[in-house]
């Protein structure tokens, strides 16, 4: 919802989020402010804006480092859930905001706000990540984020008969590549050794972050654990 | 203008020529010893023989030149493979010794910076589990990834300030049976072509002083633990990082400045992916039509990932509205590679690239359709069952 000259009261926090109780706002807060990190990531703001003639994501998107940074030194839970809910997705985490001369990382704050909006589950973070899993699902289990077996037209429609050319020719393309790792690999970006896919899994489990999975995309955690225990008990 | 600009302005004229006793942050690597000699890490030490250079704050970094373990990128390697290609071509050119593992996964950041689907420890322990298979393997890691070397050093600085991150990671690096292992630096394949351009000048076969470059350097090599990007007085005065622009200097590629060299190119992580809107807009809009008018260079040069894919494949559909695009994009090692003479397909890999090259390769004098020919009857015999695939054997040798 837009602020207005109606709904605007200078100095008051204007609850863009009604629905959700204010104690949630603050327990959402106070995870970002308890993370380890945060006190590396903010030492208060000069208001300056050099953040912001940074930040390629302000040209583009109504979102401002700035905005985030102020707004979490003020303590304005209101405005952060707003944030939390509206802007996080937007940041491209160029970091180009580290220019700040206070030595706050906006970008870091960010990182931190979407940490937190995944854990919970926030409705707006699932939403957001829907389209994405399938990439989710690529670096849990291949330890590489893309592969060449997704260069399809249909959803790089905008690169051009490239795309077509290539999906076309992948496998003898994928075969005309003198590394030795990469040759004829389609569904990953390298061949990599079993074990060490293995090792990658217990990471995931050991560290909690197939319970992050299961927060954003249930499907997605039970198409995981399905495969990656299956991996694991074969040893 | 008033005498204050004036002295900005002469400030700025000036090569700057930091004094490390004066900078403004602590050097990492005197903490990484003192937990070393606590016995909390196993230090890799960089192997001989190295390159010392100078840093942002005019800190000295060791860069191997070989003994190394090559950290591979996976979009480079899943969508650019002519980088990779190009970066082992100038390792086997001057018969360094180096490792392309398979004992490797990516650093996953680009999943971390896109969905935020992890967490701090997950981060940290799939860096240490990588450099502790490189630190099993006596090879000293080069990270062909900017965001991975980024990501790295952020993770090094976390793991560095925070005692609880490093028990953690332990525990669980302790059920991998694998030691808690960081490298005395952490290095960009894109820093080693910069210590190798010399010796990559001196073995050039292909006359580039005819071409006119912009360069975008990458952010996550350059704004990330900014202190540890290589600067040179010599380049920009020293007020930019060095690293690719005195490479194309060194093998005679005129270097033309713009004005949003600092701007990101729109990967955005997340967008590249999943909300190209953003990613093509920033891109042309910020970058290519910026060097376009201001420049109209031959091509554009990278050292990452993402800068090479969004800076190349925006283009297509910007010329589709009529924008001023039409700037051939190549990373460092592709542009190193293509001087001394590789295979523009076998090793280079052009055709991996959208933006049309072909222009560039005429321009520098090279008969790409023969080439091209060549590389389509490298096809045919894979097609045919004839040959398995093209192999350094068939690579190796410059032919331009
Ligand atoms: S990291 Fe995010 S907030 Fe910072 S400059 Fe980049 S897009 Fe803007
Ligand atoms: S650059 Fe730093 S001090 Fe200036 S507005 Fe941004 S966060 Fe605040």
């Amino acid at each position: 919802m837009p602020t207005t000259l109606d709904t605007w009261h200078p100095g008051k926090p204007v609850s863009r989020h009604p629905d959700v109780p204010y104690e949630e706002k603050q327990r959402l807060f106070l995870e970002v402010k308890n993370d380890p990190r945060y006190e590396d990531f903010l030492y208060g703001c000069y208001e300056c804006g050099i953040c912001v003639s940074a930040c390629p994501s302000a040209r583009f998107y109504d979102f401002s480092p700035r905005v985030i940074a102020q707004a979490m030194a003020r303590e304005d839970v209101e405005r952060v859930y707003d944030i939390i809910a509206e802007d996080i997705w937007n940041c491209a985490q160029c970091f180009s905001c580290l220019r700040c001369p206070r030595g706050n990382n906006p970008g870091g704050l960010v990182t931190l706000l979407r940490e937190v909006a995944v854990r919970n589950g926030l409705r707006e973070t699932r939403d957001v990540l829907q389209g994405y899993s399938r990439v989710i699902y690529k670096v849990m289990l291949k330890g590489n984020q893309v592969s060449p077996d997704m260069l399809q037209p249909d959803f790089f429609p905008d690169w051009g008969p490239w795309v077509a050319q290539f999906s076309a020719n992948m496998a003898v393309w994928r075969k005309a590549i003198p590394v030795d790792t990469l040759r004829g690999v389609t569904d990953a970006a390298w061949k990599t050794d079993r074990k060490t896919l293995l090792e990658l899994y217990t990471i995931w489990f050991e560290t909690g972050n197939m319970d992050i999975i299961k927060e954003v995309d249930e499907g997605l955690y039970d198409l995981l654990m399905d495969v990656m225990q299956e991996e694991l008990e074969e040893g | 203008m008033t005498t204050a600009v004036q002295d900005i302005l002469e400030r700025k004229s000036q090569a700057v020529a930091p004094d490390p006793k004066r900078a403004p942050t602590h050097d990492i690597r005197e903490t990484l010893y003192e937990l070393e000699a606590k016995g909390e890490i196993i230090l890799q030490r960089v192997p001989e023989p190295f390159v010392e250079v100078i840093t942002k704050y005019g800190r000295t970094k060791r860069i191997p030149i070989e003994h190394t373990w090559h950290h591979k990128s996976c979009g480079q390697c899943g969508h650019i493979p002519g980088y990779t290609s190009s970066v082992y071509w100038l390792h086997r050119q001057f018969n360094l010794d180096f490792l392309d593992p398979t004992d490797q996964t990516s650093c996953t950041g680009w999943n971390y910076y896109a969905s935020a689907t992890s967490n701090a420890v997950a981060q940290a322990a799939v860096m240490v589990r990588n450099f502790a298979a490189a630190y099993e393997t006596g090879y000293f890691p080069l990270i062909h990834c900017g965001t991975s070397y980024g990501h790295y050093k952020e993770i090094r600085e976390q793991l560095v300030h925070h005692k609880s991150l490093r028990d953690e990671v332990r525990r669980v690096l302790d059920k991998l049976g694998k030691p808690l292992v960081l490298p005395e630096e952490i290095v960009h394949y894109s820093e080693w072509v910069h210590v190798m351009r010399h010796r990559i000048a001196e073995r050039q076969r292909v006359d580039l002083s005819m071409l006119t470059a912009t360069v975008h350097p990458a952010c996550h090599y350059y704004k990330i633990v900014a202190e540890d990007a290589i600067y040179d007085p010599d380049i920009y005065g020293g007020q930019r990082t060095a690293t690719v622009t005195a490479t194309l200097e060194a093998l005679g590629i005129h270097v033309a400045d713009y004005s949003t060299w600092f701007d990101c190119c729109g990967f955005g992580f997340r967008h590249i992916l999943v909300q190209r809107d953003f990613t093509r807009s920033f891109a042309v809009l910020r970058k290519i039509e910026t060097m376009k008018q201001e420049v109209d260079p031959d091509l554009t040069v990278t050292h990452d990932t993402g800068c090479v894919t969004t800076l190349d494949k925006s283009q297509f559909a910007a010329k589709a509205h009529e924008r001023k695009v039409g700037i051939p994009v190549l990373s460092d090692a592709q542009v190193a590679a293509l001087a001394m003479g590789a295979h523009p397909f076998r090793v280079i890999q052009f055709h991996w690239h959208s933006t049309d090259w072909r222009p560039l390769l005429e321009k520098i004098g090279v008969d790409w359709r023969r080439y091209w020919e060549e590389f389509q009857e490298d096809l045919e015999a894979i097609r045919a069952g004839k040959k398995a695939g093209i192999t350094w054997q068939e690579a190796d040798q410059p032919v331009l």
